[in-house]
This record gives C-alpha cells, sequence and structure tokens, in this order.
C-alpha cells in the first residue's frame, strides 16, 4: 500500500528454500500466530460483530411502552415488526415525514459527491503529473486540510458565512447583494460544507491513484499521435478508474450518515437529512428502536458499495505484490 | 525520441510548435506545454481550502467578539480573559484534556492490538483467517454513524455495566481505528517479504526472537506511522465520542466545539478551542513525519514517501 512492492520472485525464492524445516515446525508455528491474532480477533467479535447483532435485536425487539426504553429480543426467531411498523409508517404512512428526508439526503449526496470529483480530480491529477520539483510543497498543501479537524473547518466557514462576514463583504465589493443569510438553512450552504468537509479524503485517493501511473503509457500516447485531450480521454481516465470509484466511496458513505455538518452550517429542518433523523431518535425515549431499525436498513443498503469496496483493495493490493 | 522532444521544448513558452523530423505540415501546441490553467485550477483549489482555516485561526486571537472584524490582537480567548478563555473556562480546558486522554488511551491500545492482528492474519492463512480480515476491513469502510449507533446500544442495553463515557469512548475508538496499523503493517509486511525471519530461523532463533529482533526492528516505520494516524484521528474523531458522551468531563474539543455552536453560543473561545485542535494535529503530523524520516534512514525512502506513509496513502 506504502512502499514499492519487491519482485515477487525474491519472496518465492525465499519460500522454496526450507521445505524440510518448515513442514517440521509448522503446528507450533501455526498456534504462534493464532495466539498473535487472537486478541484481535476476540475485539472484533465482541466490539463490532457482537454490536451489529445487538442493533438487529433492537430493531427486532419491543418498546417498554411505561418507560419507552427499547428491549432487544435476541432470538431472531421471536423477532417482531413493532419497530419495523413504525418506521414504515414514517416513510410511507400519512404522517410520514423521512420519504422526503431520504430523498433529500440522496440529492445533497449526490450533487456533493460530483462537486468534490470535478474539484478534486484537476487538482490531484495537476500535482501528480506536472508539480515536477514542487511537488513535495504541493503535496503538503494538498495533505494539510487532511490533518486539520473537521470541526475547525466548520468553524471557519461558520465565520466566514456570517451575514456580516467576509463573504458578504466580498460580494458587496462587487456590487452584488451582500446581505444573504447563507446559514440561515440554505441548501447550497450545506453541499458545500459537504464538498469542504470530505474533500481532502477523496484527493488523497485520487492523488495517490494518478501518481501511480505510469508517465510512459501516457507519452506513448502521445508519441502515437494522440493529441492532449484525446490521450487524456483514453489513458489517463481509464487508468484512473479505480481511485476513482474507491474515492467516491470513501467520501460518498461517511456523507450519507453525515449529521453534523447540516446542523452546524443550517440547523433548520428544511436541511434535514437521514443521519439527523436517526441521531435525533437516539436521543428520544421511546424511538429508540425505530433508530435501530433506520441504522439497519441503511447499513442493508450500503452493504453491497462496501463489500465492493473490501474486494477492490484486496485485488489491488494483491496486484501491488 | 520523447526525451528529445521534452528537453528540446521544456524551457519555451507555451505555444511553441513541435515540429518533428518528418516535417509535419499543420503546427501543432507543443503537447508538453506546462498547463497553465490546471496550476491556476490548483492553487484556486489551495486558496480555498486553506485560507478560511487560517481566517479561523487569525481570529482566535481577536481582541474583541466578532468573529468578522478585526479588533486587534490579544491572547484573551486563550488564557488572559479569566472566565471565557480556554484556560478559565473549566469546561473548555476539560474538553482538551479528554481528548488528549482518549488520544492516548486509544493509540496506546490500538497500535499493539492490530500489529499482532496483522502479523497473526497474515501469516496463519486460511479461511477463519481471510474472514476476520474481511471483518477488519469491513470496519474500515462501514459509516461511522451506523457503528456509533451499534456502539450506543451495546453499551447502554448489553454491557450495561460500562455504560457512556470514556471507557466507552475508549474501546469504540480502538474498534473504529484498528484497521490503521493492520492494513499498514500488513502492506509492509507483503513488501518485506519472508525471507529475513527465514534467515533468523535458519539461523535457529525462536519464534520470539524472531519477532522480537527481526521482525519488529522492521515493522517498526509501519508501526510508527500506524500510532501517528490513530491518534490524529482520534484528535478528529466526532461521531463516536458526540454518541458516547453524556457529561462534560467525558465531552472531548470536537463535540464541545459542536455543541456550543449549535446552540448558538459561538465565539472567538471556540476558534481557539479549534486553533488548538489543528495546533495538537500539526504537531503530530510534524513529529510523525521526521520520526518516520529517521526511523527509513537506512532505506532509499524519499520525502513524499515518508509524507504518504504518515498519511495512511
Amino acid at each position: 500500500m506504502t512502499a514499492p512492492a519487491q519482485t515477487p520472485r525474491q519472496s518465492q525464492g525465499g519460500r522454496r528454500r526450507l521445505p524440510g524445516r518448515a513442514g517440521q515446525a509448522r503446528e507450533p508455528q501455526r498456534l504462534f500466530w493464532i495466539a498473535l491474532a487472537a486478541p484481535g480477533i476476540i475485539w472484533l467479535i465482541l466490539l463490532f460483530i457482537v454490536p451489529f447483532y445487538a442493533i438487529m435485536a433492537i430493531a427486532g425487539g419491543q418498546v417498554n411502552q411505561v418507560f419507552g426504553y427499547p428491549m432487544a429480543i435476541w432470538n431472531p426467531l421471536h423477532w417482531n415488526s413493532t419497530n419495523f411498523t413504525a418506521a414504515w409508517h414514517d416513510v410511507a404512512g400519512t404522517s410520514a415525514f423521512v420519504g422526503p428526508i431520504i430523498l433529500r439526503t440522496l440529492a445533497y449526496v449526490a450533487l456533493a459527491a460530483i462537486l468534490s470529483l470535478l474539484i478534486a480530480y484537476p487538482a490531484a491529477y495537476f500535482v501528480a503529473r506536472f508539480a515536477g520539483r514542487r511537488k513535495g510543497i504541493f503535496l503538503i498543501l494538498l495533505i494539510a486540510p487532511f490533518w486539520i479537524s473537521y470541526m475547525m473547518r466548520m468553524l471557519a466557514w461558520i465565520d466566514l458565512l456570517q451575514t456580516d462576514g467576509y463573504v458578504n463583504k466580498a460580494l458587496a465589493f462587487f456590487g452584488l447583494p451582500g446581505q444573504t443569510d447563507w446559514l440561515g438553512g440554505m441548501s447550497v450552504t450545506v453541499i458545500l460544507g459537504l464538498v469542504y468537509g470530505y474533500i481532502p479524503y477523496l484527493i488523497l485517493v485520487l492523488y495517490a491513484g494518478l501518481d501511480r501511473i505510469d508517465p510512459s503509457l501516457i507519452e506513448a500516447g502521445r508519441d502515437l499521435g494522440l493529441g492532449r485531450l484525446k490521450t487524456f480521454l483514453r489513458v489517463t481516465l481509464p487508468l484512473s478508474r479505480q481511485p476513482i470509484l474507491t474515492g467516491m466511496l470513501i467520501t460518498v458513505l461517511p456523507m450519507l450518515g453525515d449529521y453534523f455538518t447540516n446542523q452546524l452550517l443550517s440547523g433548520t429542518t428544511g436541511t434535514t437529512m437521514l443521519g439527523n433523523v436517526i441521531d435525533e431518535q437516539l436521543n428520544t425515549p421511546g424511538l429508540q428502536g425505530e433508530g435501530a431499525v433506520f441504522s439497519v436498513l441503511f447499513l442493508l443498503v450500503l452493504v453491497v458499495p462496501m463489500i465492493y469496496y473490501v474486494v477492490a483493495t484486496n485485488r489491488s493490493s494483491r496486484q501491488a505484490m | 525520441m520523447t526525451t528529445l522532444t521534452k528537453s528540446a521544448t521544456s524551457g519555451a513558452a507555451s505555444g511553441t510548435t513541435a515540429r518533428t523530423v518528418f516535417g509535419r505540415m499543420r503546427p501543432r501546441p507543443n503537447p508538453w506545454r506546462h498547463p497553465w490553467f490546471l496550476e491556476g485550477f490548483t492553487w484556486l483549489y489551495l486558496i480555498w481550502s486553506i485560507v478560511p482555516i487560517g481566517l479561523a485561526v487569525l481570529f482566535s486571537f481577536n481582541n474583541g467578539r466578532s468573529q468578522s472584524a478585526w479588533q486587534g490582537f490579544s491572547w484573551r480567548w486563550y488564557f488572559t480573559d479569566p472566565v471565557n478563555s480556554v484556560l478559565g473556562d473549566p469546561q473548555l480546558h476539560a474538553a482538551v484534556i479528554q481528548t488528549l486522554r482518549l488520544s492516548l488511551y486509544v493509540t496506546v491500545v490500538t497500535v499493539p492490538l492490530g500489529v499482532a492482528f496483522a502479523l497473526g492474519i497474515n501469516r496463519w492463512r486460511g479461511y477463519t483467517a481471510s474472514s476476520f480480515n474481511f471483518v477488519m476491513i469491513l470496519s474500515y469502510v462501514i459509516p461511522e454513524l451506523i457503528f456509533g449507533v451499534a456502539m450506543f446500544f451495546v453499551f447502554t442495553i448489553l454491557f450495561k455495566g460500562i455504560g457512556l463515557g470514556t471507557l466507552a469512548e475508549t474501546l469504540a475508538l480502538v474498534t473504529w481505528n484498528v484497521s490503521w496499523p493492520a492494513i499498514i503493517v500488513q502492506a509492509r509486511l507483503v513488501t518485506l517479504g519472508r525471507q529475513y525471519e527465514e534467515a533468523a530461523a535458519d539461523l535457529g532463533a525462536s519464534q520470539l526472537q524472531i519477532m522480537r529482533r527481526v521482525m519488529i526492528p522492521l515493522l517498526s516505520p509501519a508501526i510508527f506511522a500506524s500510532a501517528v494516524l490513530v491518534f490524529s484521528s482520534v484528535i478528529d474523531d466526532f461521531v463516536l465520542v458526540d454518541l458516547l458522551s453524556n457529561n462534560a468531563s467525558n465531552t472531548p474539543m470536537s463535540v464541545y466545539i459542536y455543541a456550543q455552536q449549535r446552540g448558538g453560543s459561538g465565539g472567538p473561545a471556540l476558534n481557539a478551542l479549534g486553533t488548538i485542535m489543528l495546533v495538537m494535529s500539526l504537531v503530530i503530523a510534524v513529529l510523525g513525519y521526521f520520526g518516520y524520516r529517521w526511523m527509513t534512514r537506512g532505506e532509499r525512502s524519499d520525502r513524499q514517501e515518508a509524507l504518504a506513509s504518515i498519511t495512511g496513502m
């Protein structure tokens, strides 16, 4: 992943040298490796796999009628649909309010993701291909936001977007209406906030992928008579398909669960996203079971892209070998 | 030929025609000209991404409440003001301490756990090993909110004895971050190959000696880089600690900033807190960079590789 890979021949040659000894020592060695992996495995079972079973047990469980706390049902055969029915009523019933929120979440995330890609790709492409001797300084500037806390980056925009802030001052300077209440529930602000918040992660994935493209392939394209644009479309773009896909996943997955960006940059119900619904239900006695249902459904929708990501990264790391 | 054209025109301004030896009739723009448009775009992006943060840092030193009008330099939001500064307000400095404490606890637990897991899984090949590796990578991509909700239920309903608070935050953050050392160390193991440990075994070293004398020193840059990443990502973490904290004593900086800003009581003191977070992360990054360079000084590694390693690329 990080350092350049060694040729496979070296490691294979090493392995072939001592079949006898490896055969003799196999069993105790195996136990040693198992013992090393065991704490991590137990940790993952107790604090990763069990929690997901717990969410499902609560989603399929009941709600205590008096105190409103959720009661888990651990036997999947006894799971009941109380919480699921409640969730369904919120999505499609007469008092439904989640339906439009889901649509809004998808629209925000789609726009923010496309915008992020349109901004991040050219910048990453430039630094990876053309920065030349100044690559180090460009790389530091590119990486800097990755190291700066998300909350600090949001605070920065809250300062700028206030009614008497620099954005409005700049607009007024150019003779444009400079009295916009940017933080009063504008979708544009939330989408730009999402872009600003998640673009550092995307740009790093894109840079790492584009930097790995062999420049001789691009030179070959040029030598064979392709112009700049055609070389880009026929050589560079197809080669950057994988980084684009993983980069999109790594930004879209957290954006879908985001509930803080819109709270900070708007805080009105007009910009509520799915994450806010889950977060609020978690803080409301009686609705926690429903929050679990939404989390489970959300997870089910995302399982396919998540597994795609895992398989894709596994494949590329095997290629690196 | 490529190199020839390149060196011949590299110094020339854009728009030079590259007439090749074959005598092309129609002049074409030099394909190796510098992409000024792209460079301009990149600079605009960098300005957009960095200048707002610089202004936020600047306003943490503002001698006034405004976050948009400069009223002179002062340290009042850091320590001069006896009530509202980070030093004066007990909740503010409790938040700083909680962040540092969590980062330390989580790094100390996560790194050995993840390194041992990576070594074990990588050498003990088999179905069980690869399925748990899969689970580990899954923990890397799962949306934090869903994982946070799961953790919330685990600590409020299943393991009630733990409850919400620092212990719950630490346990959740360890699970959330264990994939850093696990992934980075496995990548390093792949590049190292097995020849070093086999050589050591040939020379009669026991399994423990191989670990202590050969593997750990060879893996130390990767271990170090993952510690840097874990520490800094705990400083930055918000969702998990937001869901698992329940009072002022276990609220770290990110959650405090969020809660105050949302409650409408934002102000320069929050900028000061944010600046402290920023400085912490940058100190970690700089220490990480030079530490990594020092640890890999015998290898043929360059600056960019070190930068990429401590950023997890």
